[in-house]
């Protein structure tokens, strides 16, 4: 056994390793299940919740160095429960993996951490809020989420970064209530898509001074996908008009899409499957797999029709579960800057 | 149909086909059991050397060898430090004692736990929570008793003896929740802050007297030269047997030749048929070599166990590439017995007389040029045993002298029976020798391979009782406490060390410390200074006064081992540990110990090393009073089983360590011996049926049949006498080779040869045992013959 298979199979479920992602759309026994009526709430839902299968605290930012280049970070960190609850020491049934990324239009660094819970080796802390794994960290330096230092390392590449809130936390869908199949699949999900970012990003050339925008997702769930459903496009866009479009689609035996959009001041308005349409138009070849890096992504009651284009359509990340995660160029009816997650090709 | 006239000579002399396949068969079944052996051991190596058991990666350890606190393995971890925790330990489960190992998958190296091609063995749910997943070597029944255990499941690759699991079921099962020692990955991120400032933990490189495939190799190569000798024995009985058979049908080929049979289709057809008996022999072979590998394998795992430690598995794999090259082994040594032959059949000229005639019949001249290369080959022995140093050195002076030995032998037995033939008189002496000479160049393959059992035989067991009766020596010098106590800790120790005092004659603590002595692993001994040791510790060589300088902390003594290793004598430094280096002031012999040691002052030890274990302690006593003194031990102090232990117990576990190692050597032994006495048969069988005419006229001229059996009974047994006579110098010199070259390469120490004449009388016995029996046979043909057939030599006289 490789550790890589062995990961896949913790936190895509077992029957799933040649699916990938789909893995999520299994039974989840025992598992807390999202509940439409749980109102999310501070700082304890910053925290872990052990009794859902999964969870993950995932942060993108879009850079600009002055070097003039664009780049990209991604910190990730993941729970996965093997069963419910926590246990002591060793014990603990509690999976930690974390993924970070740098990308750049020609490189795309990634490394890829694990750890299990009990012991101190990764975790959450709600209050003063910090998540970590090994040396990787993301810490709050004042109250709840608003100022934050992110840091990780990898063989080839460091960044250290600062975070600053300018807007408030976003719940997505239905109160923090995130619908992910037309058979009610769903995540408490919010967003705080307001970071104003400034820091280092070291690279194997050297350091580089970077400032731009930063993107957090919280979500937990316990079976997040539908059984016939093989993955998902995320898009988290950022628009120069300073609204904000978070949008997936959820491919299954029918696309099931999602959006939510975001006033300047935060309001988020919630659409339901169909609003959001999503037409790959460019795909490229990576390890053998036909991935769409360039997306016309439309949502026309906001009058919303752009394309985006990825800035390194190599981001792949070659991690236990490879998924495509990466910095894109938005063009069109609205412009800016965003990130784009792609699973389960 | 050329063919079918061929093989219809396998059908009038079955006998005949069934010697040749089984000398064939033999051969290829010793050798390809032996190479069996050394694959599976190889195989076990890789996988111990694959496992992170083998430490292959460097590690990070307490100082004094106590778990990690589980506080300085996050401290690594969150200062960016890729290390990877293991609990091991040992467990006792049911009867069996395992070495237990957790890992935790998701922080260590690559490639550590087992993996079927593409596939997951692992429930990833099951290995990581719960009662958790363990994987053990196939075959083994775990029996479980009360304690929660993980689900054993049987994954080929593990080591034998050891329990692979998660963390977590090792924390539990050893009741131990800091981790053993830390892996450190091979690769580590850029920039991290250096490992000292982080931890105060040791680091440590991987130890080198885990390198097994190295230190077992002369071992592997010990067996190699015994399966390469029987199977040359083993040849040479085919050779006999397809020498004979082509010899006896002469009269067929010639009129195979003569009807109009091309040259070349009955040279083809003669390959075919030694090819088609050479397949089927060494399929029967490799099928034998199989069962001799299985047979054979627990005694040489024992032996690679007790002498290096290294585990390997009781099982044997059937490798399909193992069989392969056994069969191709067969089919090259019967082509190669068949060259001589059917270059004979291909240069005979096509009206030759078919008459048989005595086959490979040695000229003088012949004879010179065995002597010659005899004297060439035992020039090659002396010079890389003069010059050698390394094994392979070693192993050729023993190649050459055997071979060279063999060679010859037929010389000499001529040589000693024509000066008997001077000595005798009376037609009937006379006759025997003359006779026996002439049938010399018939039997002197089996006398040569005789030769080499023998002497290997002689040559391996007086190495061994040497090795057997200087280790008996050693034990009882090194052993002469009257008790061994082994505490539950220093403390405990010393506090049965003050109750003891008062009541016997000396408490001596046995102190050690790990440690590196001149670079490499080893133990630091610390000795009082007591009379015990002046007395009776093994020197080999010491300075004067060595013991009170030892006492006065001035000096250092070292185990042989260590000073042939590094080249360390008397006067010379050695580093002992960090800050410590003496001069040696003596060697000691030190058997059965791949590392090296050192002796220093018992309180020199407590003052410059960390964690010096004192666990254990010898007690001098009046040996009446043992059990008075056992009893108040166990009454007084909580002690396990086997805590206590007398000197006629340590010494029997010792002995009976040393006897497992060399099992496997008398095994192969007597394999050896056995196949020679086939040899044996097998020539004196075909000679039998060759020899009427040569008897028939002694028959007519009034010698009874019976009288005829037992001169042909006598003179075989003469003959192996001659032989025994011959294998004996030639035995002793290879055991020299092997105590004074191969032992001090292999095991690094020299033994003191012995001399043990009651087994050359016992091999002789079983050489006469053995060639008796295969003179008994022909000889009892020869006895109920029917006269009529003795007369049909006369008229059959061609």
């Amino acid at each position: 056994m490789n550790v890589r298979v062995l990961l896949l199979a913790i936190f895509w479920a077992n029957q799933a390793l040649t699916q990938g992602f789909s893995g999520l759309g299994t039974e989840a026994e025992g598992f807390a299940m999202p509940d439409p009526q749980h109102v999310i709430s501070f700082p304890q839902d910053h925290g872990a919740h052990p009794d859902f299968r999964i969870e993950w605290w995932y942060l993108t930012a879009t850079l600009e160095g002055d070097d003039g280049a664009q780049y990209g970070v991604q910190w990730t960190l993941f729970r996965s429960a093997m069963r419910p609850g926590e246990g002591e020491g060793w014990q603990s049934p509690q999976v930690w993996m974390g993924h970070a990324a740098v990308t750049s239009a020609e490189e795309h660094h990634v490394a890829e951490r694990l750890a299990r819970g009990g012991i101190g080796q990764a975790g959450v802390i709600s209050t003063p809020f910090e998540t970590f794994i090994d040396d990787w960290q993301m810490l709050a330096t004042g109250a709840g989420l608003e100022d934050m230092t992110v840091r990780a390392r990898g063989a080839d590449f460091a960044y250290d970064l600062a975070l600053h809130a300018t807007g408030p936390i976003v719940l997505q869908g239905d109160r923090g209530y995130s619908v992910k199949s037309p058979g009610g699949q769903a995540s408490h999900y919010f967003s705080q898509p307001f970071y104003e970012v400034s820091g280092v990003v070291t690279l194997p050339d050297g350091p580089v001074a970077v400032t731009g925008q930063g993107w957090l997702d919280r979500e937990w769930s316990s079976q997040p996908l539908a059984e016939d459903q093989s993955g998902w496009d995320w898009f988290s866009l950022s628009f120069d008009t300073g609204a904000r479009l978070m949008g997936f689609g959820l491919r299954g035996a029918a696309l099931f899409t999602s959006a939510t959009w975001i006033a300047p001041d935060g309001t988020p308005t919630p659409y339901g499957d169909g609003a959001l349409q999503l037409t790959p138009l460019n795909h490229v070849e990576i390890e053998g797999r036909e991935v769409p890096t360039e997306w016309r992504v439309a949502l026309p009651v906001r009058g919303v029709d752009v394309t985006v284009e990825a800035l390194n359509p190599q981001a792949w990340m070659g991690v236990s579960f490879p998924y495509w995660e990466g910095p894109i160029s938005i063009a069109g009816s609205h412009t800016g800057r965003g990130y784009l997650e792609m699973t389960g090709y | 149909m050329a063919l079918l006239t061929l093989l219809s000579h396998w059908r009038r002399h079955p006998g005949q086909l069934v010697t040749l396949m089984l000398g064939l068969a033999l051969a290829t079944a010793l050798w390809s059991g032996v190479q069996a052996i050394n694959e599976e051991a190889r195989q076990s190596y890789a996988r111990a050397a694959a496992s992170v058991t083998a430490q292959s990666y460097d590690r990070l350890v307490t100082p004094d060898g106590q778990p990690v606190p589980m506080a300085d393995y996050i401290a690594l971890r969150r200062a960016g430090w890729l290390v990877s925790p293991v609990i091991g330990g040992h467990v006792q489960i049911g009867a069996e004692r395992w070495r237990l190992l957790g890992i935790d998958p998701l922080t260590a190296p690559q490639g550590i736990l087992p993996q079927a091609a593409g596939e997951s063995l692992v429930d990833p749910t099951a290995f990581l929570t719960g009662p958790g997943q363990a994987f053990v070597t196939p075959g083994v029944n775990i029996v479980s008793d009360q304690r929660e255990m993980p689900n054993f499941v049987p994954v080929e690759g593990i080591a034998p003896g050891l329990i692979l699991t998660d963390l977590s079921v090792a924390a539990r099962l050893l009741d131990q929740q800091d981790p053993s020692f830390l892996t450190i990955l091979p690769d580590q991120p850029a920039g991290l802050p250096a490992l000292a400032e982080v931890t105060s933990l040791t680091r440590q490189q991987p130890s080198e007297d885990r390198d097994l495939s190295r230190l077992t190799q002369s071992f592997h190569l010990n067996l190699t030269a015994f399966g390469f000798l029987s199977f040359a024995v083993g040849l040479f009985i085919v050779h006999s047997t397809i020498g004979l058979a082509f010899e006896q049908r002469r009269p067929v080929f010639r009129t195979l030749r003569a009807l109009g049979l091309p040259l070349g289709r009955l040279v083809g057809a003669l390959m075919v048929e030694v090819t088609g008996i050479a397949l089927i022999a060494g399929s029967v072979g490799v099928f034998l070599g199989y069962f001799v590998a299985a047979a054979l394998l627990p005694d040489v795992a024992g032996t690679l166990r007790s002498l290096y430690g290294a585990d390997i598995g009781g099982s044997l794999a059937f490798r399909p590439l193992w069989a392969g090259v056994g069969l191709l082994i067969a089919m090259l040594g019967a082509w190669l017995s068949a060259a001589q032959a059917v270059w004979k059949v291909a240069r005979m000229p096509l009206l030759a007389p078919a008459q048989p005639r005595a086959w490979a019949m040695a000229s003088a001249k012949g004879r010179r040029w065995q002597v010659a290369g005899a004297l060439a080959l035992f020039g090659t022995s002396g010079v890389a045993g003069a010059t050698g140093g390394s094994l392979i050195a070693g192993f050729l002076c023993l190649g050459a002298l055997l071979l060279g030995a063999a060679l010859m032998l037929p010389p000499v037995v001529s040589l000693i029976l024509a000066g008997l033939s001077r000595m005798v008189r009376g037609a009937l002496p006379e006759w025997i020798l003359a006779d026996t000479r002439q049938q010399l160049p018939g039997l002197s393959l089996a006398l040569m391979a005789l030769l080499l059992a023998l002497s290997a035989n002689v040559g391996v067991s007086t190495m061994v009782g040497s090795f057997r009766q200087t280790f008996l020596g050693w034990l009882n010098q090194r052993l002469v406490s009257e008790l061994y106590v082994t505490a539950a800790s220093n403390g405990q120790a010393e506090e049965i060390r003050a109750m003891l005092a008062p009541m016997v004659d000396a408490t001596l603590p046995i102190a050690y410390a790990e440690s590196r002595i001149a670079g490499a692993p080893g133990r630091v001994y610390g000795v009082a200074d007591h009379a015990t040791y002046r007395e009776y510790w093994p020197m080999i060589v010491s300075v004067p006064h060595v013991w009170d300088a030892l006492a006065a902390g001035q000096v250092a003594l070292i185990n042989e081992q260590l000073s042939l290793r590094e080249g360390l004598s008397p006067g010379d430094p050695v580093r002992l540990t960090n800050g410590l280096t003496l001069p040696v002031g003596g060697v000691y012999s030190d058997y059965g110990n791949p590392t090296g040691q050192a002796m220093i002052a018992l309180s020199l030890l407590r003052d410059r090393f960390d964690d010096v274990q004192e666990q254990r302690t010898a007690i001098r006593i009046d040996p009446e009073r043992r059990g008075a003194v056992i009893a108040t031990l166990q009454d007084r102090f909580d002690l396990p089983d086997g805590a206590v232990v007398d000197q006629e117990r340590v010494k029997q576990a010792s002995i009976d360590v040393f006897d497992q190692t060399f099992r496997v050597t008398g095994a192969l032994n007597v394999l050896t011996l056995a196949v020679a006495g086939f040899a044996l048969l097998a020539s004196l069988m075909t000679l039998a049926t060759m020899r009427l005419p040569q008897v028939a006229p002694l028959w007519a001229l009034g010698q009874t049949r019976a009288r005829l059996a037992w001169i042909e009974l006598g003179r075989s047994l003469g003959l192996v006498l001659i032989t025994w006579a011959v294998a004996l110098p030639v035995g002793l010199a290879l055991a020299w080779v092997l105590l004074a070259v191969v032992n001090v390469v292999a095991f690094g120490w020299r033994l003191p040869m012995m001399l043990f004449p009651l087994d050359w009388v016992r091999l002789l016995g079983l050489a006469v045992l053995s060639s008796a029996l295969a003179a008994a046979y022909p000889a009892l043909g020869l006895l109920r013959m029917p006269p009529a057939h003795l007369l049909k030599v006369f008229s059959n006289e061609r």
